[in-house]
């Protein structure tokens, strides 16, 4: 059969695809290529430099943003992920129990709220409570928000398995502590990585809650990120951009690989 | 698994969400009840003035005149949303029916090759439209020399543009679960009866892609009617949509009870659409039971 004749394909549909791929790089690909433009104006190629990874390098209420954003990262990825996996189990194993349901529409529940309307309610909350630490205020809300994304792998990798080998250990006399520990969590494991890797890349991500709970010390690097923006156009702001672009493709294809491949092995 | 460990394991995450979304949520709801503090935030007293703010405004002497201003607002940021989920049906369409008709290595890769930007930070992704459409931007340029008047940057199209970007993931993925179950023999069927192309299109795939575009409109609407980055940066802030409205009430203008007020109006938007949703849900399966 000729290719045109082929009723299956739609003429322009292959376009549409391959300008809808470029498009969607686009962005990616500009501010990385102007992010090693030596021109001091952010849109004019003259020429070939590092100077704008130095000057980030150089820039110390940058480097202290970072720092910021990675504490708040980790803390708040290691609750979300301890308490996605705690609910988790409980919710793959019992899923008829009472509260089942609602139990895991709770979980996901900051999926489904305007991130906006999620972060001034935490601010009145805070401000209500007196609690003024700004660190403090960034982990508790980060941990909430990052909590659905944790879950949402950790209970595809449980939903997958079968309790077989889990039962298995516990017929040999493991107690359910050291079944969980020695069985059924390894067998998890790149559920629980690819959840805790996402959780990671959404907190470093964040700006608007965090921009709307940040006081003066604590300022995350998305924060500071739009300061910049506001103050000057300066192309530093390309270099910092690529810096975290690759981080959350790293982390991210890192995290949909070990998923896609952990379910590939499972019968 | 001990009756035991079934409670204590769901406790933390329950503990978690209820102080820090649900009361969070309720007291939203008291704030925007509440009277506006003298000097920003609130004091605990029973009005419904925030809610009347939105449609009145006190005029020279205290009458109350209505005064669409918010309303405009509210209504621009619906249409927004609405447009940006019709435009991200329209371009997912081809596109997730060209990645489900290949081969099952490609086919995940440009799947994978769909999500990968959503994890790029939503600043960073903004700012590169900030870039590309300012008037030295590749789109800013392209823009004049179409013939676009002024600059392209700081319109509603620039805001468009950057929406649909942020969102198109969102419905690429689920038309692509959708049509990836279509069985080809349906479009040799229609091509047997003698339809055309477009004619299977519109009356074969278009509606076996349904519920994957119906899911995809739920899942690119709800964030796209809370937006905040872009019409900031790419509407300049002279774009106002109920986003950035919270976001000024509660930062430069000090009102937190007229924001929570908004804020609350913005979840009942949404809660309506999932509960629309839910209930057409049901009532499908109820009708193929």
């Amino acid at each position: 059969m000729k290719k045109s004749h082929d009723i299956r394909r739609y003429p322009g549909f292959g376009t549409v695809t391959v300008l809808f791929f470029l498009w969607l790089y686009a962005p990616i690909a500009v501010v990385i290529w102007l992010s090693f433009n030596e021109n001091r104006i952010v849109s004019v190629w003259t020429g070939f430099s590092l100077k704008w990874y130095r000057a980030a390098l150089d820039n110390g209420p940058l480097l202290d943003a970072v720092r910021t954003s990675l504490i708040v990262a980790v803390v708040a990825t290691a609750i979300a992920t301890t308490v996605a996996l705690m609910a988790a189990m409980v919710l793959s194993r019992n899923p008829t129990m009472r509260g089942a349901k609602l139990s895991e529409t709770v979980v996901n529940l900051p999926l489904l709220l305007p991130e906006i309307v999620l972060a001034v309610a935490t601010l009145i909350l805070f401000s209500q409570l007196g609690l003024a630490d700004g660190m403090t205020r960034l982990i508790v809300a980060h941990s909430t928000f990052c909590t659905p994304f944790a879950f949402l792998p950790i209970r595809a990798r449980l939903q997958g398995m079968s309790t077989d080998y889990e039962e298995a250990a516990q017929d040999l006399y493991a107690k359910p502590l050291t079944a969980f520990r020695r069985v059924t969590l390894p067998l998890i494991l790149p559920g629980v990585f690819s959840g805790a890797m996402l959780s990671f890349v959404i907190s470093m991500d964040d700006f608007i809650t965090s921009n709307m709970l940040a006081t003066g010390g604590t300022t995350t690097l998305p924060v500071y990120f739009f300061s910049l923006i506001k103050k000057s156009a300066s192309p530093e702001l390309n270099a910092i951009s690529t810096l975290l672009i690759v981080l959350s493709l790293v982390l991210a294809s890192a995290a949909l690989v070990l998923s896609m491949r952990a379910m590939r092995r499972d019968p | 698994m001990r009756r035991g460990f079934r409670f204590w394991g769901l406790v933390p995450a329950w503990v978690l969400m209820a102080v820090t979304l649900l009361a969070p949520l309720v007291i939203v709801a008291l704030v925007s009840v509440a009277k506006r503090g003298a000097y920003g935030g609130f004091e605990w007293d029973f009005t419904l003035a925030p809610y009347r703010d939105i449609l009145f405004t006190a005029g020279w002497s205290d009458e109350l005149e209505f005064d669409p201003k918010y309303v405009l607002i509210i209504g621009r940021t619906v249409l927004l949303a609405l447009i940006t989920t019709a435009i991200c049906m329209a371009l997912a369409l081809p596109v997730a029916y060209v990645i489900a008709t290949r081969g099952p290595r490609a086919k995940a890769l440009l799947i994978y090759l769909v999500t990968l930007p959503f994890w790029v930070s939503m600043i960073v992704r903004v700012y590169a439209w900030l870039i590309i459409l300012g008037n030295d931007g590749f789109g800013g340029r392209l823009w004049q020399f179409l013939g676009g008047e002024g600059s392209l940057l700081f319109t509603p199209t620039a805001m468009l543009i950057g929406m649909v970007y942020s969102y198109i993931p969102l419905m690429v993925l689920p038309v692509f679960a959708a049509i990836e179950k279509l069985d080809p023999a349906l479009l040799e069927a229609g091509a047997d009866l003698y339809a055309s192309r477009w004619t299977t299109a519109r009356r074969v795939i278009v509606p076996l892609a349904w519920p994957g575009l119906a899911a995809g409109a739920i899942l690119v609407f709800v964030p796209a009617l809370g937006t905040v980055l872009e019409p900031m940066l790419l509407g300049g802030g002279k774009q106002i949509t109920m986003g950035t409205l919270i976001q000024t009430q509660f930062g430069s203008a000090r009102n937190w009870p007229f924001g929570a007020a908004i804020a609350l109006v913005l979840m009942a938007l949404v809660m309506g659409v999932l509960i629309v949703n839910a209930l057409r849900a049901g009532h499908k399966r109820e009708a193929e039971a």
